[in-house]
């Protein structure tokens, strides 16, 4: 391999030699806990793949990295405008609970997933959804999941202190709300239905979707008028 | 990171695997526990959550089973999905909250069994 892209020994070595000295290095990407450490088997077995397959001349790292790219594309961010026709029209906030993946679909939203569970926050219940066994998640609603959604630190944490970590998020609820959390560990998917904020009233439904914020949607946090 | 899994979610083609669950078990409000079993495999129960009880919320319907599926079978016979709701105080002994915190998640019928009366 003369690409040192991928020569995860060089790179190591690079991060040792940067711990040995104490200067700030500000250019980094934010720390991801998947790059800590040496990669995985998979990891390695993955790169191994795609040198094999470049030097059969099989694919390009340029199609992968466009693949990549595309991950995004196919997974636009859309929620905000079905929950927000489920703030301005009862009849379609009833259909979105009963059948979430049915209600979306009237809005031109193909779900990737075989079923979607839509709840609704209230003045006494705030919900919360995770996935503790991976990081399922409805992308073909809510797009590619945060990073902090597939951190091993939000998996682990939010269901056993969800409060505390609402109160990270800058989400602090009073005792006599019921937090009702979601692990999402097999075939539903889920959205939350944040409560309308006061002062709304009249707003058309592009400018209440604004107010609909991937986070939101998660139910890591409420929607606000700014 | 080419292994996502995750196919296109573009075009109309998709074909559900979900069928309603004309046959189940239990019913919303059943009290049940989850098996405090820990076989090897691919399994979607997570492991805080087995031997607690809880109480069925709905039922998600009937899904290929995923235990099979994680090997490549055809996941049949299909397996009925239900989401089971536990108060946070059992599942967590330590749990600060109050006690009207709850979590639910989604368990398939196998893991489930019944409880009779206050256990």
């Amino acid at each position: 391999m003369n690409d040192t892209r991928f020569d995860y020994y060089a790179a190591k070595k690079q991060a040792h030699e940067h711990a040995e000295h104490d200067h700030g290095h500000d250019d980094h990407a934010p720390v991801n806990e998947h790059d800590n450490g040496p990669p995985s088997e998979y990891e390695l077995m993955s790169r191994a793949m795609q040198e094999i397959l470049e030097a059969k001349g099989v694919v390009t790292a340029e199609q992968v990295r466009r693949r990549m790219e595309q991950f995004e594309e196919d997974f636009p961010f859309r929620g905000s405008r079905v929950v927000a026709r489920a703030w301005v029209d009862p009849e379609f906030r009833k259909r979105l609970l009963a059948d979430g993946r049915a209600a979306c679909a009237e809005m031109g939203v193909q779900l990737e997933s075989e079923r979607l569970i839509a709840v609704e926050n209230t003045p006494e219940v705030h919900n919360v959804i995770v996935c503790t066994l991976c990081s399922c998640y409805p992308r073909a609603l809510l797009g590619v999941p945060p990073t902090w959604y597939k951190s091993r630190n939000y998996r682990s944490r939010v269901v056993f202190e969800p409060r505390a970590v609402l109160k990270e998020f800058g989400t602090a609820l009073p005792d006599d709300v019921t937090v009702r959390v979601h692990d999402s560990n097999a075939d539903m998917r889920y959205v939350v239905i944040p409560m309308r904020p006061a002062g709304t009233e009249g707003w058309s439904e592009e400018k209440l979707a604004e107010l609909l914020t991937r986070d939101t949607l998660v139910g890591v946090t409420a929607s606000r008028v700014r | 990171m080419m292994a996502s899994g995750q196919s296109s979610a573009s075009g109309p083609a998709f074909q559900s695997s979900y069928t309603p669950a004309p046959e189940h078990r239990f019913n919303v409000g059943d009290r049940v526990r989850v098996k405090a079993s820990f076989p090897p495999g691919h399994r979607r129960t997570p492991y805080y959550i087995r031997g607690k009880v809880g109480e069925i919320e709905r039922i998600c319907g009937t899904f290929r089973n995923p235990e099979e599926l994680a090997y490549g079978f055809d996941g049949g016979p299909g397996k009925v999905l239900y989401r089971v709701r536990f108060a946070q105080r059992h599942v967590w002994p330590e749990y600060r909250g109050p006690a009207r915190d709850i979590i639910e998640m989604e368990i398939y019928e196998h893991w489930l069994e019944p409880v009779k009366g206050d256990a």
